[in-house]
């Protein structure tokens, strides 16, 4: 595949992130140049606290940029309103919901929200959508269930189903293989990248899973204190991207298994 | 394949269950009246009124209709404030929402006689202590919207409404400890709650504000199910947050706050009914939620209205009494039962 015909859905332009204050600024990480094309499955990796979650909600417009800006399909994306902005961004978060008392095809269908009328109506193009992201994530058997009667692993897929359903170009996901076991994370990931493949989405999450992401996506982007790259995995492995990602005193990431080892 | 499950049974025999109990509620009182009566008092004519058929149409009859008012709204206003606070124990009472009425009334029984003269007796009409008790309960949800949005752990917004009632509380015990023995006893008569007082007009006032609270809640069941998923989610599904809760707001101190202002601080119903409602309509979707609060409130009301009246004597016990001593048990009971309170 050629990257330059592709269509880029989101792009930055030397984007700097980080909290403002009445007082004063604290920037996290400046000159971001990403650029995310139709149909790839993006992770980003980076240690703790070095500021992944502060770029999702920059790039979701949760939160504005310090400098520099964020492009959607070309537009700002300060451009758009809420409800424009949730018809191309769709998002699951970490956080709990707050009402886990609703049965899985209302959670699913509340991602319809955008398109419905007035008082929620479910229209049939509405209730296709719903039924589509449900086949899709395998969750048929599931879909009567309440909300409090799944584990982690499954209330995880409702929420990308839901995602899914909100029928939107590009979707963030931060960090959703958090809390699930080590089956579940793989299974999560090799699904994620399967719906790319499928839907043609774009699909970009956190994740601390390097060697999974490595494996899967078809780009990674590398936050460390110093720089910010985004390459494709062999790309990134080859200029040795891996190696100061952590202190060195424990892990060391070993290229020929393409994996982090614990120093002996 | 259903989208939800259906209720149309349900909902029907909730109907017939609140128009069985209202006329129940009508025929009851210090001396019973039977249904024959109180329909064929519907085609007499006003002049020519018996005695039963006067205390029907200017006593009863406003009662009953009071009761379905208050018990469907301080559900509905109930059922709002728990989504909007993402807390199950939420409600207009802990919230502190009546206790800013009872404030506001406060003020103008108790302050008014400070200023005195002509100007008191102008004071204390009941669209004084109407508009004195929606403003109260207005400005203390309004305080407790903005701390909440400064504080994100839900449980020290409840604690921070708890606080306020206690706020108000003592300011009152300050009004009261200076005003006069009348004004006093006037203020305690008002917040032992009461269903009977209103004539006709005044209840059509509060119908009117009453129909524009439900209406507001009617236009947020959108917004209330997509806060289901929380704030964050809802905003990255388009809706417009601050609209949307200063609506949820608006319809909730227009219905708690004339509630109280009208029938007086009413414990327990506002926090109760939405849970007593989600035994039997197992679902977070408002669009069912909404009618099914309002008739478990209606029903409820009634119920402790034609408990209150104490049948065939003369006495009539305090409404808030009443709702306090059903509504207590069942929120112990359900903590017990369910261990979790679901919202």
């Amino acid at each position: 595949m050629n990257d330059a015909t592709q269509h880029t859905i989101l792009k930055t332009e030397d984007l700097s992130i980080g909290y403002r204050s009445k007082k004063s600024e604290t920037s996290i990480a400046s000159g971001i140049n990403l650029n995310l094309k139709k149909g790839e499955l993006v992770g980003l990796v980076g240690g703790n606290g070095i500021g992944k979650s502060t770029l999702l909600r920059t790039l979701t417009h949760v939160q504005p940029a310090l400098n520099g800006r964020v492009f959607l399909h070309n537009k700002p994306i300060e451009k758009y309103d809420n409800l424009a902005l949730a018809k191309v961004l769709s998002i699951v978060l970490t956080e709990p919901i707050a009402s886990k008392n609703m049965s899985v095809f209302e959670l699913i269908a509340l991602g319809r929200q955008p398109y419905t009328n007035w008082v929620g109506s479910l229209t049939k193009t509405d209730l296709k959508a719903v039924t589509s992201a449900i086949s899709q994530t395998n969750l048929e058997s599931l879909q009567n269930k309440k909300c409090y009667e799944l584990s982690d692993g499954q209330l995880q897929k409702v929420m990308i189903a839901r995602a899914l359903a909100q029928d939107t170009d590009l979707i963030i996901l931060d960090e959703p293989t958090t809390h699930l076991d080590m089956y579940h994370k793989a299974y999560i990931l090799k699904w994620l990248k399967k719906l790319v493949e499928d839907t043609g989405k774009t699909i970009l999450f956190s994740s601390h899973e390097i060697d999974l992401a490595i494996q899967l996506c078809d780009r990674l982007i590398v936050m460390k204190t110093d720089s910010i790259v985004c390459d494709k995995p062999c790309h990134l492995i080859s200029q040795g991207v891996f190696d100061n990602l952590f202190p060195n005193d424990l892990i060391v990431f070993d290229k020929e298994t393409e994996r982090f080892k614990v120093k002996k | 394949m259903k989208p939800q499950p259906s209720y149309t049974v349900t909902f029907i025999i909730l109907l017939f269950l609140v128009v069985l109990l209202f006329f129940v509620n009508v025929s009851l009182g210090s001396i019973s009246i039977p249904f024959t009566e109180i329909f064929s008092s519907f085609f007499t004519e006003a002049s020519q009124y018996s005695n039963k058929e006067y205390i029907i149409q200017n006593y009863r009859l406003p009662k009953a209709l009071t009761a379905v008012l208050v018990g469907s709204g301080l559900g509905i206003s109930g059922l709002l404030m728990q989504t909007l606070f993402r807390n199950p124990l939420a409600g207009p009472f802990v919230l502190g929402i009546t206790s800013g009425a009872s404030l506001g009334v406060a003020l103008v029984i108790m302050g008014a006689s400070a200023i005195g003269g002509v100007f008191a007796s102008l004071l204390i009409s009941k669209w004084s202590l109407v508009i004195a008790a929606s403003i109260g309960s207005f400005l203390v949800l309004l305080t407790v919207l903005i701390v909440s949005s400064k504080v994100r752990d839900t449980m020290a917004i409840l604690i921070i409404g708890l606080m306020f009632g206690s706020i108000t509380s003592a300011v009152v015990s300050v009004l009261s400890y200076f005003s006069s023995a009348e004004d006093l006893q006037q203020y305690i008569f008002w917040g032992f709650g009461s269903l009977g007082d209103l004539q006709w007009d005044e209840l059509g006032v509060f119908a009117a504000i009453y129909t524009v609270g439900l209406l507001f809640s009617i236009a947020s069941i959108k917004a209330l199910n997509t806060l289901l998923l929380g704030e964050n989610y809802a905003k990255s599904l388009g809706l417009d947050l601050k609209k949307s809760r200063l609506i949820i707001i608006i319809a909730t101190s227009l219905l708690a706050g004339t509630i109280t202002a009208f029938a007086g601080p009413i414990a327990f119903i506002g926090l109760a009914i939405p849970h007593i409602t989600r035994l039997v309509f197992n679902t977070a979707n408002h669009r069912t939620l909404i009618p099914a609060v309002f008739l478990f409130g209606a029903i409820v009301m009634l119920i402790c209205d034609s408990i209150a009246q104490l049948p065939n004597t003369d006495y009539t016990l305090p409404i808030n009494a009443i709702t306090s001593l059903i509504g207590a048990p069942v929120v112990i009971w359900l903590l017990i039962r369910k261990r979790k309170m679901v919202f």
